[in-house]
């Protein structure tokens, strides 16, 4: 019991570094004013919170099985027993994720601190304050015990995601993506709510541990169950940009680098992937669902790896491979290997982290986004090294994390008799390979384009976090292989997996070298031989315009009607109301002429009157 | 000479009065009906006395005459305040507080 306590308190610590951080920044003018002293607090509350995770997790021991890890306080009370709880759940997902997310926070804002030095110095307070904030929200998501806990703190980081997409507010193109990312993420918000509602009707409790027991004991009715269970996961489809809702994550990438790689990411849109996760055992209920899930995911995969071959914004192409990634991790999830996911999800996070802060990097150094306007950085191994490391353990290269992840995501998605996913997946991976060498090749190792800039500074805090996150990227990659050779074989998967599936990124690097380094083969040539997909990938398959089109037919029609009926119903019975009121007043006004004799007539006849009626009265 | 007698004649004066109040032009004029007014009522508090032996009444009317002439001393202040300022006394002119 004592253990289970300190526990908590540990980890409402780990919760409350960030919020505390957030409250100063907010509500202390100075420090918000100075960019040096806003930093400072924000990182040095996140080097506690890190302190503090690793902490919890560090003294953490494995417990008995039918205790619950959640330590909960009343929330809202009501008779025979609180109708919702807040608290914090503290288990081996939770806990993998609060070092996950401390960390990469951390990193970012140490990364932040050089890349945004430019930046007007007062705004910077606003930048750590979102940071802390979305650290604050982030890890209240994952350590939440509960339902409605969960979606409060799901709305929170949406909402951090907005505030930070939308950092540069007055360009229209970036605040116009704020409103797109909150707007289609709240469609898939929607759903989520009410899926939660109708599970609390079903089952009378938003608390994990509580549904979980109910789904073991079968207390869960079995009718309703598909259906709450796909709302629920539509807010996962919305915060993880899984297909049809992944229109937003593109153009997320307007915010600041640092953001796109702890929010868009890392952290933030893997929350969907630790949904499906965290509410596993209730999805185990809905088979159908489940298989949903990995069609959904694989599909999402291989569509958003596709545009990812044909975009020239290295941040854009980053963005659809997140998608793509989140795809995998879903599909993963589908096939009821959420573990092989969730493992994905901690790898992808560090990595993909490095990615898009190499990719800050660069567009540092080239003051651009288009990777066909890069190159010629062979000569400065400091500054692609950790890129070229991280696109290896994306594209799957072992002894790097993505191999294993992946190949075990691969393994399970086989395993659950999913073909046609398989088949899509392993199509990802080769295009996964292809598409982030096309970035490396174009980026960094192409003669010319950039000798100008060759001996362009770094700053050093840069290069710093980047060697970092590759050092653990590297570390956790050789962790894993000593893990896998050491314990001989790996899972139920065939053996030819592994092969196979190096083979997938062998041969996608393979196709990028020989296309972009040696130039044997021309892109224009190979555009042209797949040109209806070419034509397609590049039009984003019409989504985009799906969505626009709704917008504009349903939406903005739906918007004209209301408004026409608030201008001409409900106004026009306000002014008509008003102008009748107005004319009486002009008819009652001329009852008083201002003659006094006038008035002495009213009165005589009052009286009169008066004198009338008590006769009448009387008898 | 019987009650009814002193009434008639307090209803006939106070008819006039009124009379003289709503239709005369005059500020002056109005006043003076005013009066007219006032003196039917004191005519019927004096025969009320007389008639039920009170002597209440006739010492209300005294008090009723002195006021009387307090609230004509003012009136006629008034009109003649009127005048100066709007150098006329006629009743259809003065209708500043027309709505």
């Amino acid at each position: 019991m004592s253990f289970r306590v300190g526990s908590a308190m540990v980890a409402l610590l780990v919760l409350a570094l960030p919020f505390v951080s957030f409250l100063l920044l907010a509500l202390v003018r100075p420090l918000r004013r100075s960019a040096v002293a806003a930093g400072t607090t924000s990182i040095a509350f996140m080097v506690a919170a890190v302190g503090a995770a690793f902490w919890l997790s560090w003294r953490s021991v494995p417990r008995a099985l039918l205790q619950s890890p959640s330590t909960t306080w009343t929330w809202i009370p009501a008779d025979g027993g609180p109708m919702a709880t807040v608290g914090v759940m503290v288990d081996e997902k939770s806990m993998a994720m609060c070092m996950l997310v401390t960390f990469v926070s951390l990193m970012v804002q140490l990364y932040s601190w050089a890349y945004l030095h430019d930046e007007p110095r007062t705004s910077l307070g606003r930048y750590y304050a979102y940071h802390s904030l979305f650290a604050f929200s982030m890890l209240g998501l994952v350590l939440a015990p509960t339902f409605i806990q969960m979606f409060v703190f799901w709305e929170l980081v949406g909402l951090c995601s907005y505030l930070l997409i939308g950092y540069w507010y007055d360009r229209p193109s970036a605040a116009r993506a704020a409103v797109k990312a909150f707007w289609i993420t709240k469609l898939g918000d929607l759903g989520f709510v009410t899926g939660i509602v109708m599970l609390w009707v079903a089952a009378g409790t938003f608390d994990f541990w509580d549904l979980f027991r109910l789904a073991n004991t079968g207390g869960l009715p079995r009718e309703g169950m598909p259906l709450i269970m796909f709302l629920i996961y539509l807010g996962a489809v919305g915060k993880s940009a899984q297909f049809p809702l992944h229109i937003w994550l593109p153009d997320a990438m307007e915010g600041p680098t640092p953001v796109s790689a702890l929010i868009h990411a890392a952290t933030m849109v893997t929350a969907g992937v630790f949904l499906v996760t965290r509410a596993f055992p209730l999805f185990l209920l809905v088979p159908d669902v489940l298989t949903l899930i990995a069609w959904v995911g694989a599909f999402t995969a291989l569509l958003a790896a596709s545009m990812a071959c044909v975009e020239n914004d290295i941040k854009r192409v980053l963005a659809y491979s997140t998608v793509s990634q989140l795809g995998y991790m879903m599909a993963a999830a589908g096939a009821e290997s959420p573990a092989a996911g969730f493992n994905h999800l901690l790898t992808h996070g560090v990595f993909k982290a490095l990615l898009f802060l190499g990719a800050g990097v660069v567009i540092h150094v080239f003051h651009t986004n288009d990777i066909f306007r890069m190159g010629g950085l062979r000569a400065q191994p400091l500054i692609w090294v950790p890129f070229v490391l991280a696109t290896l353990a994306l594209a799957g290269v072992p002894p790097l994390p993505g191999f294993f992840t992946k190949e075990a995501i691969l393994g399970g998605v086989l395993e659950a008799h999913l073909t046609v996913p398989f088949a899509m997946l392993a199509l990802t991976a080769f295009l996964t390979a292809f598409y982030m060498f096309r970035v490396v090749f174009l980026t960094f190792f192409r003669p010319g384009l950039g000798d100008s800039h060759a001996h362009h500074h770094v700053p050093p805090l840069m290069s710093l976090v980047c060697w970092t996150l590759a050092a653990f990227t590297l570390a956790s990659g050789v962790a894993m292989a000593r893990q896998v050779l050491g314990s001989g074989q790996h899972g139920d998967a065939p053996p030819w997996l592994p092969a196979f599936s190096l083979a997938l990124a062998g041969a996608g690097i393979l196709l990028a070298w020989l296309t972009y380094q040696r130039q044997a083969l021309d892109p224009a040539r190979l555009s042209a031989a797949l040109a209806p997909l070419d034509w397609a990938a590049r039009r984003r398959y019409g989504i985009d315009a799906v969505f626009l089109g709704l917008y504009r037919v349903a939406l903005l029609a739906f918007s004209r009607l209301v408004g026409w009926f608030d201008r001409y119903v409900v106004d026009g019975i306000l002014n008509v109301l008003s102008a009748w009121t107005l004319r009486a007043g002009d008819r009652a006004r001329r009852l008083q002429s201002g003659l006094p004799q006038d008035y002495v007539y009213g009165v005589a006849f009052g009286v009169l009157l008066l004198f009338v009626l008590a006769q009448w009265r009387l008898r | 000479m019987p009650l009814g007698a002193y009434l008639t004649l307090a209803a006939a004066v106070f008819a006039i009065g009124l009379f003289g109040v709503l239709t005369r032009r005059n500020a002056v004029g109005i006043l003076l009906g005013i009066e007219l007014m006032l003196n039917a009522v004191n005519i019927n508090l004096v025969a009320f006395a007389r008639f039920s032996g009170d002597l209440g009444g006739i010492i209300f009317t005294l008090f009723t005459i002195a006021i009387t002439v307090a609230e004509v001393a003012v009136g006629l202040a008034i009109v003649i305040v009127i005048f100066r300022v709007r150098r006329t006394v006629e009743a259809d002119h003065l209708d500043l507080l027309r709505g």
